[in-house]
């Protein structure tokens, strides 16, 4: 592991030094760590670059698997398979940091696919921040696609807030009888940064429910687009919040969408944007903040 | 301690909402402003507190002029002030709300004891965020309780018993009179409450954007409740805005 890698380990999962239980640190596009346990088995693809992570029925344990691009003029593309056996809980630790000293472009395309068994529940944490003051751009592009199986849970907690020049995530999620999933997306730009996010989410079976929950600040003169689509096809309830705090000379474009195909489908959207309020600042500043003060802890407050 | 000398303020497109309010809160009172809905006591809780600039006019603040001095300086030099309606935060608990009021962290107990004073049990509350899921009295309460945390020489309430039951408004006249007897602060409230103009060592009644009468809690009282006092043999005094 490079000394940047070991920097960006620390922003991006809060871990530092030796690692615990099954993890795979990819760096640079190779493997710079990498440990599987009894329950828990990290194997590379042999057809494209990536990982297989083999969860076995039943385990509760957590998998670590970060992801580094610690310099510019690299495009990292991978392909990572989770399957996750019945009963299993699991919390899976994802995450990635891109840096950039120089003038090139430092880029991860990471496409994660999640096979969630019956039963089986699953946390899945990723942060994603840019770092280092090259010119060259800093891009994630995230795609996620789940399958959760039957009365299987999911939630997945996202955060990207710093330094991140480009990004385009993409989320579908299907699911089935009984299903669960939840979704807190945390996602903040500035200067002339561009976000896209993309969630759609299928519920096929009857009861499935999600839970889908943006919350994102734009600065500077960045761009964001939120899509969210729920399709209900069976009986079930969807529910996605979209909130968005807009600042300076930035543009939001929030874009729902919801499709109910069956008479039971119970689908709620709801979605604000607008400028932090004038009442939230100024309760702040009589209790003593400065404006500016008052504004950065009302933004830190609404992406906690 | 506190003096407003003829000032005035006209809302956005010129409608003249305070004109000439001119009154002193002397150290260490319990003052009283009431008034008709609509009479501008809020517009002058939000000029003392630095909301917005007067018009014209000037305040003065233990013999500094403050009026040219934003929320921010009013705020450190020590004027509180709890809003009518109470804003809310998403993201934002209760307990660090009181932590941004007093300035530094808190301990669990810490934050406990500065709610108890508002009759909130506070281990339910100090991790909940300051967001719509409050009802209105709690929401109220932990509005009363930022200012009280500050401890300002001056705190402003603006009609600090909207919507808060009466066990707990009486907690309330309690510890306003802990923290003027024992903590030396000065307490303005605005308020419509018999129980706390009684308590008043001072009232001022604002009605149409001006002061229409002021003076002790016996000379003024009298004339706001008029008749169904019984209070026939006390000086009655005529105000303008009640009938
Ligand atoms: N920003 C504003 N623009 C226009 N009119 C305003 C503005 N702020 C206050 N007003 C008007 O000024 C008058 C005084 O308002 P204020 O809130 O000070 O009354 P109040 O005495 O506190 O009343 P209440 O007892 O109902 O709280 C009202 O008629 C109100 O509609
Ligand atoms: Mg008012």
């Amino acid at each position: 592991m490079n000394e940047t890698t070991k920097a960006l380990m620390k922003i991006v999962t809060g871990v530092e030094g030796d690692l615990e239980g099954a993890y795979n640190i990819r760096e640079d596009s190779g493997c710079a760590a990498r440990h599987s346990t009894e329950l828990v088995k990290i194997e590379s693809k042999t057809d494209q670059p990536g990982i297989d992570i083999t969860i076995a029925p039943g385990a509760k344990e957590s998998v670590f698997i970060p992801a580094f691009v610690t310099h510019g003029e690299i495009t990292d593309l991978v392909y990572n398979d989770f399957f996750i056996g019945e009963g299993a809980d699991i919390t899976i630790i994802a995450g990635c940091g891109v840096h950039s000293d120089d003038h090139g472009d430092a880029v991860h395309n990471g496409i994660h696919r999640f096979f969630i068994g019956k039963d089986a529940r699953v946390l899945y944490v990723e942060k994603h921040v840019g770092t280092g003051v090259g010119t060259g751009k800093r891009s994630i592009n995230p795609v996620t696609e789940v399958e959760v199986g039957e009365n299987g849970y999911m939630e997945m907690d996202t955060t990207q807030i710093k330094n991140v020049d480009s990004t385009v995530r993409t989320t579908n999620a299907v699911l089935l009888k009984g299903a669960k999933l939840v979704i807190r997306e945390r996602l903040m730009t500035d200067g002339d940064q561009l976000a896209e996010t993309n969630f759609r989410v299928e519920m096929n079976g009857e009861d499935s429910s999600v839970d889908l929950v943006s919350r994102s600040v734009a600065r500077g003169n960045s761009k964001q687009t939120l899509y969210s689509n729920i399709e209900g096809n069976a009986k079930c309830s969807g529910h996605s919040e979209c909130d968005a705090i807009i600042m300076d000379y930035a543009t939001v474009n929030a874009v729902p969408g919801l499709l109910a195909n069956n008479i039971d489908a119970a689908l709620i959207h709801e979605a604000a944007i607008g400028k932090i309020a004038g009442e939230q600042i100024m309760k702040l500043k009589t209790l003593g903040l400065t404006e500016a003060e008052a504004e950065e802890r009302i933004v830190n407050g609404f992406l906690k | 301690m506190l003096k407003l000398e003829k000032i005035s303020w006209k809302a956005e497109g010129g409608k003249d909402i305070l004109q000439d309010v001119t009154f002193q809160i002397p150290e260490n009172k319990f003052v009283v402003i009431t008034g008709p809905n609509g009479g501008g006591k809020t517009t002058t809780a939000k000029l003392i507190a630095g909301l917005m600039p007067p018009t014209s006019g000037k305040i003065t603040f233990q013999g500094k002029e403050i009026t040219s001095l934003d929320a921010t300086e009013r705020a450190k030099a020590g004027i509180g002030y709890a809003f009518q309606q109470p804003v809310r935060f998403k993201g934002i608990t209760v307990k660090e709300l009181i932590e941004i009021a007093t300035g530094h962290s808190l301990s669990e107990n810490e934050s406990c004891a500065i709610l108890t004073e508002v009759g909130l049990c506070a281990k339910e509350y100090v991790n909940r965020e300051v967001n719509d899921s409050l009802s209105g009295g709690e929401i109220k309460r932990i509005e009363i309780a930022t200012v009280l945390a500050r401890r300002s020489k001056l705190s402003v309430f603006d009609e600090p018993e909207a919507g808060i039951d009466l066990w707990s408004f009486t907690r309330l006249i309690e510890v306003f009179t802990k923290h003027r007897e024992e903590r030396q602060e000065t307490m303005l409230v605005v308020s419509h409450q018999e129980r706390l103009l009684e308590i008043a060592d001072e009232i001022i009644v604002i009605a149409n954007g001006r002061v229409s009468a002021q003076g002790s809690r016996d000379e003024i009282l009298p004339g706001l409740f008029g008749e169904k006092r019984n209070c026939a043999p006390c000086p009655k005094k005529e105000i303008d805005g009640y009938e």
